[in-house]
């Protein structure tokens, strides 16, 4: 068999070119995270909830408040390692002046509250949601995980585990910018 | 012999065992089977290639506390289905539903089954057309040298 052969009778290459298909595919398969699922929520109205705000039990925040203006809505924990990691990406974002609300899922007060005190808070306001029923509301499956919310109260965005100051460039910021834009 | 037995039986039994761990209560067997079945169906998100039936992951736990009081409040199987899915999507379903986006995951193995069916049988055709033909005494003989040699 020579290189001409391969020319002149190319039904010698098939086996090649479904071999070169395949592992293309294959590649393209182990670079897609499995843990990634498109929420189901994106486009529709955000999820309401009404639940205590950290370090003042008594007051209520409801989803309704919140509505209005352009807002992202962060679940975390205090005995969540993976919120440390994404935590000074949060913190850059809340210094470009948006606005984040807390999620505290299945924490305790007291320790939720150390949490904020040692690395910092980022957030304006931290609702409790100590059941994590508006988390399963929200469709969390996994924390960390961030939803960037328009005036009209839709979900825009949803990014699931830390997010990396990548995320914030590329996704979050342009959304924020783009909804300055809107409201002149 | 009897201790092997035993591990055979128990490694078959524990689902069953895990799933009777938690002691709930039903208004008739109707609902209790409606429970098992929908635990069995729904996927545990987090850890993906379990069952809610089958995980212990707080989520899980969680989903199925809900399930249950769904089902003790009298919804149907499709409206706790209908329920998860507006919360986690399709992927919370272990049978992906029938839609245009999930027609090639359905398909795909059937399609992949006709295709190389079907080029198996022009491939056998062929061949076996090609060793039909007939050589001439001359080629035969030129065939005959070259084997000896």
């Amino acid at each position: 068999m020579n290189i001409k052969q391969f020319v002149t009778r190319p039904k010698f290459l098939i086996p090649f070119i479904v071999f070169v298909a395949v592992a293309v595919f294959f590649a393209a398969g182990l670079r897609l995270d499995s843990t990634l699922v498109p929420s189901p929520l994106i486009g529709k109205q955000a999820p309401s909830f009404n639940l205590p705000v950290l370090g003042e039990e008594n007051l209520t925040l409801s989803t309704r408040q919140l509505t209005g203006g352009f807002w992202v809505l962060n679940v975390w924990a205090s005995w969540c390692v993976a919120c440390r990691d994404e935590h000074a990406s949060l913190i850059h974002l809340a210094e470009r002046g948006v606005p984040i609300a807390g999620l505290n899922y299945k924490d305790t007060s007291e320790n939720a509250q150390r949490w904020l005190r040692d690395w910092g808070n980022p957030y304006f306001v931290t609702v409790v949601d100590q059941q994590g029923d508006a988390a399963i509301d929200w469709g969390v499956y996994g924390v960390p995980e961030t939803f960037v919310i328009d005036a009209q109260g839709i979900i825009q965005y949803k990014h699931i585990g830390p997010i990396s100051p990548e995320t914030v460039e590329n996704e979050i910021l342009p959304l924020w910018n783009a909804s300055k834009l809107q409201s002149g | 012999m009897t201790s092997l037995a035993l591990i055979a039986l128990l490694s078959f039994a524990s689902p069953q065992l895990n799933a009777a761990s938690e002691v709930l209560e039903f208004s008739d067997s109707q609902q209790e089977q409606r429970y098992l079945d929908l635990i069995d169906e729904l996927r545990c998100m987090v850890c993906q290639n379990q069952n809610l039936a089958d995980s212990n992951a707080g989520l899980a736990q969680d989903l199925r506390e809900r399930t249950y009081q769904m089902v003790r409040s009298g919804k149907s199987e499709d409206e706790v289905i209908e329920y998860m899915v507006a919360r986690y999507g399709d992927f919370v379903m272990y049978r992906p539903p029938l839609k245009s986006s999930t027609y090639l995951l359905w398909f795909g193995p059937l399609i992949f089954l006709l295709l190389s069916g079907a080029t198996f049988i022009l491939y056998s055709r062929r061949s076996r057309k090609k060793a039909a033909v007939k050589l001439s005494p001359a080629d035969q003989e030129k065939a005959r040298r070259l084997l000896d040699n």
